[in-house]
């Protein structure tokens, strides 16, 4: 399968890429690991008239202490995040998370920002992020920046809070070291997406995101709720599908997802309290 | 556009379209047939080689992306007629039915050996987690990785 003919450019700089993705207008597109763009262009679900290739621009691929956080250059790959000494301390989850995307070779190649940029309900990391609480750093043309809370971020099927021009250069994490977390990620095959996904945090309160669940990545907001008022861990998990419309597809029904979520939602709860160190 | 790229050792330079896939540039323009196009969708990994020195589906990466790279495909693994030690693990252990994942699953290997030089078991089941055998023939691969990681010239290199 080969893509449908687009031009090629390659920004040396941040500034440069916005300029570009200027030039080009609504139907140009970053790409990065290309990981996630790629496979859509050569099965012809898009096709962008142009590909401002950001692939190179290492200055955005980075993990770095700042303080209470961890910042994370959003071309970092899934094989740094997941195997970035700071992440494993700080963010555990994001390390285990990223090291379930795919395989090797995906995680050779695939980068955090995509992956977020993309906004797949299936993907495992936006979910990762919601449960974290992660800010996403954005910069417009111009150089004018704003910060995009995850929880903000996922707006329709493939559609996030990124304006066509805009590029999203860092992913902010809290850290939440030495806090209770799990990921279940429940499929058939290895390397498949998941058929469901739950990634939960517990750090006072408890943030759980969803994969798969909906038309976006998503919060449990009823199962976060339900816990903040005293509910016990099966109680709570008992909300997971609460209000939400999940996807149908081979491998499974709407109301077989639903199972999943109340089942994997336990299963996470239940986890992320026996490995909580605080 | 122009691509360059040392590709096996030798360093090329291709007028290519920007749209044409590594895997296409390397069989069809570099006339490097070793690499398989099996599932196309990123999926098989029957595609896979080293893009400066690390595993890569080669169908889901544009030629373009490889500019400046350093590849290396199933043909630039031996030493003259000397095999290289995965190849040989892989001769020795009979880690091959049909054949057509192998090319593949051999640069995936060296690519996990690089990260991994000492692999349990189960490291190696899922470092190949990328890699699908249609023969199922999972078993002799695994043993002949594991052999690979205790030969003594270094299947990782």
């Amino acid at each position: 399968m080969i893509p449908a003919p687009f031009e090629y450019r390659r920004a040396t700089s941040v500034e440069e890429a916005l300029r570009m993705l200027g030039d080009g207008g609504e139907d140009a597109k970053l790409l990065a690991g290309g990981h996630s763009l790629l496979p859509l262009m050569k099965l012809r679900l898009a096709a962008p008239s142009m590909l401002v290739d950001i692939g190179r621009l290492r200055d955005l691929s980075y993990v770095r202490d700042t303080g209470d956080t961890i910042a994370i250059g959003a071309l970092t790959r899934h094989r740094d995040v997941e195997t970035d000494p700071l992440v494993a301390e700080h963010a555990p989850i994001l390390a285990h998370v990223a090291g379930q995307v795919g395989d090797p070779q995906v995680r050779h190649r695939g980068t955090i920002g995509g992956s977020i940029a993309h906004g797949d309900p299936a993907s495992d990391l936006p979910a990762a992020t919601l449960a974290l609480g992660a800010t996403f750093e954005v910069v417009a043309p111009g150089g004018a920046k704003r910060s995009i809370p995850a929880a903000d971020f996922f707006r329709g099927f493939l559609e996030t809070a990124l304006a066509p021009a805009e590029i999203l250069t860092e992913i902010v994490v809290p850290k939440v070291t030495g806090a209770g977390w799990s990921f279940q990620k429940f499929n058939r095959r290895a390397q498949d997406w998941a058929i469901v996904g739950v990634a939960a945090v517990r750090n006072g309160s408890t943030g759980i995101g969803l994969v798969n669940m909906g038309s976006t990545p998503l919060r449990a907001t009823a199962v976060e709720e339900a816990l903040a008022g005293g509910a016990s861990v099966q109680e709570a998990a008992s909300h997971a599908a609460d209000g939400l419309d999940p996807p149908s597809d081979l491998n499974a029904s709407p109301e077989y997802r639903a199972h999943l979520a109340r089942v994997l939602v336990r299963r996470a709860l239940e986890e992320a309290a026996g490995s909580s160190r605080s | 556009m122009d691509v360059s790229m040392t590709v096996n050792g030798s360093s090329r330079t291709d007028s290519v379209e920007p749209r044409l896939l590594l895997v296409h540039y390397l069989r069809e323009v570099a006339g490097l047939t070793g690499t398989n196009i099996g599932c196309d969708t990123s999926s098989c990994g029957a595609c896979t080689v080293l893009v400066d020195g690390e595993s890569v589906k080669s169908c889901t990466m544009l030629a373009a992306q490889a500019d400046g790279a350093e590849v290396t495909t199933i043909e630039g693994l031996a030493d003259g007629e000397s095999m290289h030690p995965m190849q040989e693990a892989f001769r020795e252990h009979h880690g091959l039915q049909c054949g057509y994942c192998t090319p593949g699953m051999v640069m995936a290997a060296v690519s996990l050996l690089k990260e991994i030089p000492n692999p349990t078991e189960a490291q190696v089941r899922e470092g190949l987690e990328g890699n699908l055998c249609r023969c199922t023939g999972y078993h002799n691969i695994v043993q002949a990785v594991l052999a690979a990681a205790k030969a003594p010239a270094g299947a990782g290199s």
